[in-house]
């Protein structure tokens, strides 16, 4: 991981993502393997010798003490002087826009005002790396994208690394620079968001990302017979020869108009079994010829075809993806 | 930074395994097991001693069941046993019932007024002293007598009454406590299934107040069963409770026979708190 | 009309037997000794349909006069602040180790902490005798090992006061303080390590300030009935530990001076009455 790096893992429920957060603060021992900070092996060190910042889920805010005395807390373990307290605490409350609630106690302070304080009590002590579980899960919908951003701004500002715990992936394809994307313990796919998002790797990380089509098949000779489907895809690159998944993303999918007959390579004809509108998208569900459903994601401008329709669909070579595992 | 694998990484691992928590979870171990040490080092040499055959207590003369046989025979003390366990049944019985009442009026009631000044009398025997109460109840019986010639003769009635009124207070706090917080939606949801306030109160929050119940008898009745404070000051010579007749005895001095009784007040607690475990035993959904 | 029913009860039953009694308590204080059965004069007496007064605060006055009384209810409060200071210092560690326990395994420690409390006062008062006395089983292991040539003289002690009355009121205690503990999120002390808290630091600065109410409520608990105690200081106490409720005891039983016992009774309720409010609170603000 790069200094100054916004790194998102993201993953579901008991995927170890917490895990791996608590892991890195010291929190937990590794039984095996090893966490390493500019080379160094962070084993020996117990959690308060760290120099890593924490943001907890729920925020552990002190409630006992005032928003200032929260934000000085980690200066004060530090030995620092009164005065140089007293001016920093007053830098990271102002860089979050609280300078004015610095008497206040955690019990009278907003979702967003909380998350702050939070974010600016671990970032006071000029952290190296700082691990963010579920930043964003505690506050309101509305709340949640403008804070995102404010949290991005705040880690330009600063420099700090940011290691982000989510399990929302829109929030971790629009805040971070790399997403590592964990299932069950393991490291699925680590790459930027528009790499993750384009060209997933496996069935799992094809399918928490943007809920791809993942259809199933037989390749041979630069083409792959998708029985469940009912139909042959010809991905751009040539597929390893033998069984193989591909991935194909719902708003890839084009919607042929009505009397047109689908391709034979990359389409198929199927019936329309549900339609929904999503606002800015329509949600088709698609059930092609060999009994697979598929979704399809049509603009909110577009006619869409009535449930219960024939409909043909098609797609570019480049849209396939063929999937590792 | 490198990312290690999770696979070696215990998933129930939490904050108290940790190595640097560990020395000072250990720390706190023997902070825990040298203070249960402290209240049961006693208990447990009392219970031991009961089966010494010597004559003085504390003494180790040979394994023995002889004072469990001496405090068959000891027919003041069995009486008194009696006696008390009788009045300790009925003051618990009599507390469950008023203390259920006033629990739940304390809960469901709402606000009607007094509920403040109701509140403070339900609370005031946990707090107040026990010669104190012991003292002022004793008070209230003469003056009762002198007004009405009832009680003309103070003993088991009049400990059980004052009994009676100490469990009151210890049940309306623990029924409290359960019914705090759900009984009112759990009435709400009987009437929205048509269930009129006689019948919600009789299906719905009565079997939800019932451990409480069960544990504040059990409770009221230890309570009546330990206490020669208050029994001291309202009985009379026909009152020799257990608590009473031991204390008596101690102050003279003390016997293996005491022992004795210790072994089985200690097996009739275990039974109660079992049950009453039991009762308040988490259930599942 | 169906809350009333259910409230009338109790209610009826309180007044009668707690508010009633306390209102007497009031009024024997102020009444004179009298020979004769029972031994007071009501403080008013009724001549022909009108109430004339003939109370007296000499009870009061005596409780301000002699300096038994004041001495004994110092006595009292310090004994009982001790004890709750010991009960918290050896709770506060059990405490925290329960809390802190597996949730499946609470429960059994509860019950372990508990348990004592049911096996009957009188008997762990009689097991302290036993162990104390001179012939009894400290002495004799101390002789047994040779640490001393003839038995300490343990019974009848400040020591042994203290030791009955903290074996008494510890899982009182234990309660509050474990209540208080275990509803704080660990991850408080956890912030406070990512923030650079070594442990004990940790300790004193996040989790030593969140549990002081219920430490308050735990000292409290033991403070409050410690500070009247008769049976404690009578069996384990030295003769002259004459704490305000064995003072009181003393002069109902054996002077048979009701007033004088009723005017101690008062006293004693004015010196906790603060005490006992704060407790209140402290259970409201839960």
């Amino acid at each position: 991981m790069a200094p100054g790096e916004f790194l998102a893992l993201l993953g579901g429920s008991g995927s170890g993502k917490s895990t791996l957060l608590r892991l890195v603060a010291g929190f937990e021992m590794p039984d095996a393997g090893r966490v390493l900070l500019d080379g160094a092996d962070l084993a020996p060190l117990p959690p308060h010798r760290r120099p890593v910042g924490m943001v907890f889920q729920g925020y552990a805010l002190f409630p006992h003490l005032t928003v200032f005395d929260n934000v000085a807390y980690g200066l004060r373990r530090d030995g620092a002087a009164r005065a140089e307290i007293a001016r920093r605490v007053a830098e990271a409350l102002a860089l979050v826009g609280l300078e004015r609630l610095d008497r206040r106690r955690p019990h009278q302070l907003s979702g967003g005002q909380r998350q702050r304080v939070a974010l600016v009590r671990a970032l006071v002590r000029r952290p190296r790396v700082m691990l963010l579980d579920e930043p964003l899960a505690a506050l309101d919908a509305g709340l949640r994208e403008r804070t995102g951003l404010e949290l991005r701004a705040i880690q330009r500002a600063t420099g700090a690394a940011f290691v982000m715990v989510t399990h929302d992936q829109a929030e971790a394809l629009a805040l971070a620079d790399r997403v590592a994307v964990l299932d069950q313990g393991r490291l699925a796919q680590l790459g930027t968001p528009v790499a993750l998002y384009e060209r997933p790797a496996t069935r799992f990380v094809a399918g928490f990302l943007g809920a791809a089509n993942v259809l199933e098949g037989r390749a041979a000779g630069g083409v792959i017979a998708c029985a469940a489907a009912g139909c042959t895809l010809r991905p751009a690159e040539t597929p390893p020869e033998g069984p193989v998944a591909t991935a194909l993303r719902p708003e890839r999918i084009r919607v042929l108009p009505p009397g047109a007959a689908a391709p034979a390579e990359n389409g198929l004809a199927g019936t329309v079994t549900e339609r929904a509108f999503r606002g800015e998208s329509w949600l088709l569900v698609v059930r092609a010829g060999g009994g697979q459903a598929l979704r399809v994601v049509l603009p909110a401008g577009a006619a869409p075809p009535a449930a219960q329709t024939p409909v043909a669909l098609a797609w570019d070579a480049a849209s396939v993806v063929v999937l590792a595992g | 930074m490198h990312h290690p694998t999770l696979a070696g990484v215990r998933p129930e691992a939490s904050f108290a395994s940790t190595v640097a928590n560990g020395r000072r979870c250990a720390m706190r171990r023997c902070g825990l097991i040298a203070g249960l040490g402290f209240l049961w080092a006693p208990i447990l040499l009392l219970a031991g001693y009961a089966f010494s055959a010597d004559r003085i207590p504390f003494q180790w003369g040979g394994l023995s069941l002889r004072w469990f046989g001496a405090l068959a025979a000891n027919d003041r003390l069995i009486e008194a046993a009696w006696l008390s366990l009788r009045v300790a049944a009925g003051a618990a019985s009599l507390a469950t019932l008023l203390g259920g009442l006033a629990g739940w009026a304390l809960v469901r009631g709402g606000a009607f007024r007094g509920r403040a000044a109701f509140g403070a009398l339900a609370g005031a025997p946990l707090v107040l002293p026990e010669v104190v109460t012991g003292l002022s109840l004793l008070l209230l019986f003469v003056a009762l007598a002198g007004a009405t010639g009832w009680p003309a003769e103070r003993g088991a009635t009049t400990v059980l009454l004052a009994h009676a009124t100490l469990g009151t207070a210890y049940v309306a706090v623990v029924v409290q406590a359960r019914l705090a917080g759900q009984a009112r939606e759990m009435e709400e949801a009987a009437a929205a299934l048509g269930a009129a306030p006689p019948i919600a109160f009789l299906t719905v929050t009565l079997p939800l107040m019932a451990p409480a119940l069960v544990a504040g008898w059990l409770l009221a009745f230890t309570l009546s069963l330990d206490d020669v404070v208050v029994a001291s000051f309202v009985s009379g010579p026909a009152g020799t409770t257990l608590p009473i007749y031991l204390f008596s005895r101690i102050r003279v001095g003390l016997t293996p026979e005491i022992n004795a009784l210790g072994v089985v007040i200690l097996g009739v607690a275990g039974l109660a708190l079992g049950a009453a475990a039991w009762a308040l035993r988490p259930r599942r959904g | 009309m169906c809350r009333a029913l259910i409230l009338a009860p109790p209610l009826l039953w309180l007044a009668l037997f707690v508010a009633a009694p306390l209102a007497i308590l009031g009024a024997i204080a102020l009444s004179e000794p009298a020979a004769g059965i029972p031994p007071f004069a009501s403080p008013l007496a009724w001549d022909g349909g009108w109430p004339r007064w003939q109370g007296t605060l000499a009870s009061l006055a005596a409780l301000v006069e002699d300096p038994l009384y004041a001495e004994a209810a110092l006595r009292a409060l310090r004994v009982a602040a001790v004890t709750g200071a010991l009960c918290l210092a050896i709770a506060y560690p059990m405490a925290l180790c329960i809390a802190r326990a597996r949730p499946e395994r609470r429960p059994l420690l509860l019950l372990l902490v508990l348990l004592p409390f049911w096996t009957g006062f009188l008997l762990r008062m009689s097991a302290w005798i036993g162990l104390l006395r001179d012939e009894g089983w400290i002495n004799g292991v101390l002789q047994g090992l040779g640490l001393t040539q003839a038995p300490l003289p343990l019974l009848y002690s400040e020591a042994a006061l203290m030791l009955g009355m903290v074996h008494s009121y510890l899982p009182f205690a234990v309660l509050p303080l474990f209540a208080t503990l275990s509803r704080l999120d660990p991850a408080l002390e956890e912030a406070a390590a990512a923030l650079g808290a070594r442990p004990a630091m940790a300790f004193w600065t996040v989790t030593l300030p969140l549990s002081l109410p219920g430490a308050a409520a735990g000292f409290l608990l033991a403070f409050i009935p410690a500070a009247g105690e008769f049976v404690i200081p009578e069996l384990l106490g030295p003769p002259e530990a004459q704490l305000i409720g064995r003072v009181l005891w003393a002069e109902f039983f054996q002077n048979r001076d009701w007033p004088l016992a009723a005017a101690l009774a008062l006293a004693l309720l004015a010196v906790l009455v603060l005490p006992i409010l704060l407790f209140q609170r402290l259970e409201v603000r839960r």
